[in-house]
């Protein structure tokens, strides 16, 4: 019998929903409202020198992949299994059309903070 | 090709026929601003890989008043997203049982909510004094 691979993209469905359940509102608050608009955080708190030394220390690389990836996934599962439900059709193109950009968000993240180095 | 065209109840907007629902798509929903969010974060380490001009012109646009007013919306979803996770998670996870009794669907609920909310703050409170 062949292996679904339906568990994969449960797995990082799940792990996408969880990890944006529990932080998703602060960091929406902090990079979105607080940092940009200099209320309570200090403007620079999102500055280029700033944000280039967190992406270059590994913990920051890893937590920001982290959160854009699996946010990508867990949107694209959800967004997949809602077509029906709104009368679309899911057949692979559907598939395509939802974990295609997924994938792709992941690697041009992967390329981005891998070109900005350690 | 068949004769018979029996009729098809339109099933188009179904889901605004009943409270429920709407709430089962508005839950839904949440995945497209979950979604929208992350590229918007994925566009900023994209800026910052390329330098610091590119960089400094997507923080100018995020300091847009459209920019904060989509992140309220933004935020409102996320806090939404987080609300709805907890609630369903009940049904989703496997029965707990503790001494023999099942454990309740409000606690795990409630634990849930109370966990987002102390990392959401432990969250905001690091950012706070790593950038000051």
């Amino acid at each position: 019998m062949k292996r679904s691979n339906a568990p994969i993209f449960w797995s990082l469905f799940g792990a996408g929903g969880i990890l944006s359940a529990l932080i998703g509102p602060a960091l929406v608050f902090i990079t979105g409202i607080a940092a940009p608009s200099g209320l309570l955080l200090p403007r620079d708190t999102m500055s280029y020198s700033h944000m280039l030394a967190f992406a270059q220390h590994w913990a920051g690389k890893g937590f920001v992949f982290i959160v854009i990836s699996l946010f990508l996934w867990h949107g694209a599962h959800r967004i997949f299994h809602s077509l029906h439900d709104l009368g679309i059709p899911t057949g692979t193109g559907a598939k395509l059309a939802c974990y295609g950009p997924a994938l792709l968000g992941t690697i041009v993240a992967t390329v981005a903070l891998l070109a900005l180095q350690f | 090709m068949s004769a018979r065209r029996p009729y098809v109840r339109s099933m188009d907007g179904w889901w605004r026929r009943n409270p429920f629902f709407i709430v089962y798509m508005i839950r839904e929903a949440t995945a497209v601003l979950v979604v929208a969010y992350a590229v918007v974060l994925l566009f900023g380490v994209v800026r910052l890989a390329q330098g610091e001009a590119a960089y400094d012109g997507w923080l100018t646009a995020l300091q847009s008043p459209w920019s904060l007013a989509f992140h309220l919306v933004l935020l409102a979803s996320f806090v939404y997203h987080t609300w709805s996770w907890f609630s369903i998670m009940p049904k989703t996870m496997p029965m707990i049982l503790i001494g023999g009794k099942k454990l309740q669907p409000g606690v795990i609920t409630g634990v849930g909510l109370a966990v987002s909310a102390i990392a959401c703050a432990a969250l905001f409170v690091l950012v706070m004094k790593l950038a000051s």
